[in-house]
């Protein structure tokens, strides 16, 4: 290999490691003992392996008053499933409305969906807790699964509507003539080939949904509701708690939405694109 | 066929009286608070103009956040865009393992910004004492004990050190983002500037970097807005900080509002923040449909 190469990986091995650093430091400190964290030897590895911090990060130990994760966990996963379902559902809708039957404005309807995406959220949360208050949504799963449905419209739209634009209109128009109608057409025609887009759309809201944390913080303060990173960000925050706990706690945290991203990288990296080139 | 077409308004209009509701009437309420009195938890209605927005540039946090949001906003774009680029660049030189490295380089975006806050206060945690702990250890067993540092623990770094987990995060999706963008290009370009002699390096400065204009835009939109409205990161790492010294605008709102009941307040404050990021997205929207209408 010429010298210029060698440079060439030796760089990118270095920024490898940089970004690893941090899982590093996740992983032996979640599996070492309490007698051994220290930020002395945060960067040792592990003299001896236990997982005793994951099972108290999961179960908690009340003789302490240490609330652990495993109900926000299940909270996360009662949260994250129907909100991504319905949002995917509602962005393809909206997709097959806004490429295949336009009407007049659609463009300006669509860009008036999409600003919704890049609001800062503390510029609705004011009335949204009045209104869930008011609605008695608040405080509660079903309230945190409608927020995130109604503000994930945007980016399942945009996603939908990039991708049924690729299908051609020719299909479309030649079943209109051949008499289907609107919900036909949808059914048997644009609902099959759509399994790419819904792929991307609900990878994409599943790692949104479950690492949101402001919707959680305010919509659903009470712990046996919280979603698991609020839950988290309590463990973090309190100062009684090992840090061995709290690194096992962020590992768990982190694990579905690692997981998803390393088996189904790709549709990950496409929703992360369709969100960056927005409406190009 | 009048029908269908009633069927299908009727697909798109849940959404769009949703967002109506959630996102257009809500700005308008919260706009609408923050020209009242309301300051505790019982809703107080009495209309007093700007006056909550002229305390606001009086108060010693707000501006302190306002300063760093900005320096924030700075650092972390300069930083995200010039790694990802680079990172781009190396990828593209026909690495083998190219899709083991950019998985890694692109695996924080689906982490947590409460994740990323928890880890990065560790391993920039500074430690009681003069003692090396954290990074700082790292930095000195390495050789490079110049770079030790208090972190988000000195009032003079304080959002600086939030910047480093930021980049963390986000600088893999510039590189993927100028990845796509490389990977556009049409080879002819390439082969026919090599044919008349062009260097790798002449290649890339005067071929590859003016066509990843439209990118760079791209990021700077992105992850500006993201910046601009950076609330989780903060919240989890470090807090307000020393002397607010890692106070942002988002952060303030979240503590004058559901905190502090300053609601009228809290509400100017999100108001400014949703400006802010309008004068970005607005602009960046119109374009991108006119080019889309263009084609």
């Amino acid at each position: 290999m010429r010298p210029k190469r060698i440079i060439l990986y030796i760089v990118l091995v270095v920024f490898a490691v940089f970004y690893l650093m941090p899982i590093y430091v996740l992983l032996v400190t979640g599996l070492k003992s309490f007698q051994q964290v220290s930020l002395r030897e945060m960067w040792n590895l592990p003299k001896s392996i236990t997982f005793q911090s994951f099972v108290r990060a999961w179960k908690g130990d009340p003789s302490r008053g240490l609330r652990g994760l495993s109900q926000n966990f299940m909270n996360s996963v009662y949260l994250v499933i129907p909100a991504t379902l319905i949002s995917a559902m509602l962005g393809s809708m909206n997709g097959y409305v806004l490429t295949k039957w336009k009407f007049r404005g659609a463009n300006t309807v669509f860009a008036i969906l999409l600003f919704g995406m890049f609001i800062p959220y503390q510029s609705i949360l004011i009335p949204l807790v009045q209104l869930l208050q008011k609605v008695k949504l608040y405080g509660s799963i079903l309230g945190l699964i409608f927020v995130h449905c109604v503000y994930g419209i945007p980016i399942t739209t945009l996603i939908f509507r990039n991708y049924y634009s690729t299908i051609p209109s020719d299909i479309v128009e030649a079943s209109k003539i051949d008499g289907a109608n609107f919900l036909k057409i949808y059914t048997k025609i644009i609902l099959p080939v759509s399994m790419p887009a819904f792929a991307v759309v609900m990878i994409w809201q599943f790692t949104s949904i479950w690492n949101d944390f402001l919707f959680g913080l305010i919509v659903a303060p009470n712990p046996s509701v919280q979603p698991i990173t609020v839950a988290l960000n309590n463990l973090a925050g309190s100062y009684f708690v090992e840090w061995n706990i709290q690194m096992a706690g962020a590992l768990i945290t982190a694990l579905p939405t690692l997981l998803v991203y390393i088996f189904l990288g790709r549709f990950f990296m496409r929703g992360l694109l369709a969100g960056s080139l927005a409406g190009t | 066929m009048k029908k269908d077409r009633l069927i299908s308004i009727l697909f798109i209009l849940p959404s769009i009286i949703l967002i109506a509701i959630f996102v257009y009437f809500f700005i308008g309420w919260t706009s609408w608070v923050s020209l009242v009195n309301w300051k505790d938890i019982f809703p107080d209605f009495t209309f007093v103009g700007l006056r909550n927005y002229a305390r606001l540039f009086q108060n010693y946090r707000f501006t302190i956040s306002l300063k760093n949001t900005i320096v924030f906003t700075a650092l972390f774009l300069v930083a995200s865009i010039t790694l990802g680029l680079l990172l781009a660049i190396l990828l593209d030189r026909k690495v083998r393992f190219e899709g083991f490295f950019r998985t890694i380089y692109l695996f924080p975006m689906a982490v947590s910004f409460v994740v990323t806050g928890v880890v990065w206060r560790w391993i920039l945690n500074p430690g009681p004492g003069g003692e090396s702990v954290g990074i700082n250890l790292l930095f000195e067993k390495i050789g490079l004990s110049f770079l030790k540092s208090g972190w988000y623990t000195d009032p003079k770094i304080g959002i600086k050190a939030v910047v480093i987990a930021a980049v963390w995060q986000m600088s893999g999706y510039v590189m993927a983002m100028y990845l796509a963008g490389i990977r556009g290009i049409p080879s002819e370009l390439y082969e026919a500037a090599q044919l008349d002699g062009a260097s790798t390096m002449q290649v890339y400065r005067h071929i590859v970097l003016p066509l990843l204009r439209p990118i760079t835009l791209g990021a700077i939109i992105i992850l500006g807005h993201i910046s601009l409205k950076i609330f989780d990161l903060v919240f989890a790492m470090t807090g307000s900080g020393i002397g607010f010294s890692c106070d942002v605008p988002a952060l303030f709102m979240y503590d004058t509002t559901f905190r502090g009941n300053y609601f009228s307040q809290g509400a100017a404050v999100a108001m400014i923040l949703l400006l802010s990021v309008a004068a970005l997205i607005v602009p960046y929207l119109i374009y991108s449909m006119r080019a889309e209408v263009r084609r």
